[in-house]
């Protein structure tokens, strides 16, 4: 994948951010610059404060201290779909845009690329869980956003549908671009869709890596890039498969 | 007119399993159930209590044969005494349904969805909910006198306080996850409550309703048999005072068809309302 040099005023620029839930703080005095049109993965462990930085960047918690700069519009798609059961496909897909955006042929248009327009009638209650994280993902984009928030968005599929919403991920930035930030578990989804994996420890950046265009053709490369962010995110020699 | 608990599962996309679930009620089997049809045993008891009846086992005058009962149905059909009397009732219980329906979804709404109403609204309501509504008759006899107005309101408690708690419960258990994402969405709190907060609080709003109404009938019951002048109640008061055993009990297949009647009504909304629920 092609990508843009990064541009000087980055999408997101987050100095000095703290947060604190009681005593313990998830997020200490952590420095981040992500630039225009970049695909950022961010991984951690459980309770590493990856959700808590997506929150904040969702404007879903505003309890911080530091400074924090999001440039443009902001979608966001959760771990689960999300999507209201008693409207239509399709009424989900443009749900909240104003109106004259709010069209069934604007609701198509994203649909498609998710490929499940013959779906727009359906009741969501009627999909599988894959097809309903497609409909929350055309959500996301029909919005066009600038800044697309992705909190595991696969976490609860199986690992086939998975693979293809990889596939599907990387053919829509080729498309659209969206400076793209992406919270998950799995070391290799962030390599397979990341061209950037941050590894977030103790509430702050702990590793931070590029994503060399070739790596998913290169296993040597690959394997490496893989062993030094499981390093990262302190995973023992014994806990790796 | 059945008081059951009804329970409604408003099921939400958060649902892992969404996607399994399309199994409906469990059915017996055809090949394992009876070879007899259900309405065998019903034809029985009838059969039965009129063979009670015609060799005098069975005193008219504690309770008339089902013929009798049946052609005195007929008669009060056809010389419109029946009539005029549902007529009657049926108008107490509209006005009742009316002020109940208003005020319960009214105050539900207020208190479901703003804190200052729940705050303020919701212990008194609370506290009288735990009053049985039917033993303020002599009270309301005092305050209103006999006519109608202690009926309808009778009628308006009944369908207020069921409706009340459903609807209150409803919006408060709006799922968080979906309001969250209708945020993220860009809506504002009023397009939140109508997107998101009353439709996720229908499925209960509509469980509330039918309770509402098996106790809407009660009390009209209850009401016109503390004291009428005209309707149902008057019907089957006065037959007990000639011992018309028949006429009492065309009153009450009357009451039970018509609460059966509201019910189909209601349940016939609720399929349409929530068509969602189910595979298209």
């Amino acid at each position: 994948m092609n990508r843009t040099a990064p541009s000087p005023a980055p999408a997101i620029a987050l100095r000095a951010i703290t947060k604190s839930y009681g005593q313990a703080p998830v997020l200490a005095g952590l420095d981040l610059d992500i630039a225009a049109g970049q695909v950022v993965a961010l991984l951690g462990r459980s309770g590493s404060g990856k959700s808590t930085l997506l929150r904040l960047l969702a404007g879903l918690d505003d309890a911080i201290t530091g400074s924090l700069t999001v440039n443009g519009s902001v979608s966001v798609a959760f771990q689960e779909p999300r999507l209201l059961p008693w409207r239509r496909v399709w009424r989900n897909v443009v749900l909240g845009l104003d109106r004259g955006d709010d069209t069934r042929a604007n609701a198509l248009t994203a649909l498609v690329q998710v490929e499940l327009a013959d779906l727009a009638d359906r009741w969501p209650l009627t999909l599988s869980g894959g097809q309903a994280q497609r409909v929350s993902l055309a959500r996301a984009l029909a919005r066009r956003p600038d800044v697309l928030l992705l909190d595991e968005p696969f976490g609860a599929l199986d690992a086939l549908t998975r693979a293809s919403m990889h596939a599907l991920l990387r053919r829509l930035f080729a498309e659209h671009r969206p400076t793209t930030l992406l919270v998950t578990h799995d070391v290799d989804e962030a390599l397979a869709i990341a061209d950037r994996v941050l590894v977030l420890r103790d509430g702050r950046v702990h590793g931070d890596h590029l994503v060399p265009a070739l790596t998913a053709h290169d296993p040597t490369r690959r394997q490496i890039l893989r062993t030094t962010i499981l390093d990262d995110l302190g995973v023992t020699p014994d806990e790796r498969d | 007119m059945s008081a059951s608990v009804l329970t409604a599962s408003p099921r939400t996309i958060s649902d892992p399993q969404v996607g399994d679930d399309v199994a409906g009620p469990s059915v017996i089997p055809r090949s394992r159930r009876p070879a007899v049809p259900r309405w065998a045993s019903l034809l029985g008891v009838l059969a039965l209590w009129q063979l009670a009846s015609a060799t005098k086992l069975l005193s008219p005058d504690l309770l008339a044969p089902p013929s009798t009962i049946a052609a005195t149905g007929w008669r009060l059909t056809a010389n419109g005494e029946l009539g005029s009397a549902l007529l009657v009732s049926s108008g107490r219980i509209a006005l009742g349904l009316l002020f109940g329906v208003t005020a319960g979804v009214s105050l539900g709404l207020l208190s479901g969805l703003s804190r200052w109403g729940d705050a303020l609204l919701d212990p008194p309501v609370q506290a009288l909910r735990t009053l049985p509504h039917l033993g303020l008759v002599p009270l309301f006899i005092l305050w209103f006198g006999i006519d109608e107005t202690p009926k309808v309101l009778l009628i308006a408690m009944g369908v207020a306080f069921p409706l009340y708690l459903s609807i209150h419960s409803g919006v408060r258990q709006s799922d968080p996850k979906l309001l969250e994402a209708a945020r993220v969405l860009g809506f504002t709190a009023r397009q939140r409550v109508w997107h998101v907060s009353l439709p996720s609080a229908l499925p209960h709003a509509l469980v509330g309703l039918r309770q509402g109404l098996g106790m809407a009938w009660l009390s009209l019951i209850v009401a016109e048999q503390v004291n009428a002048s005209s309707g149902l109640g008057f019907m089957i008061n006065n037959a007990r005072e000639f011992l018309q055993t028949d006429v009492v009990v065309v009153g009450l297949v009357v009451y039970a068809v018509l609460g059966l009647l509201t019910d189909t009504v209601v349940r016939k909304l609720e399929r349409r309302a929530l068509s969602w629920q189910g595979p298209l």
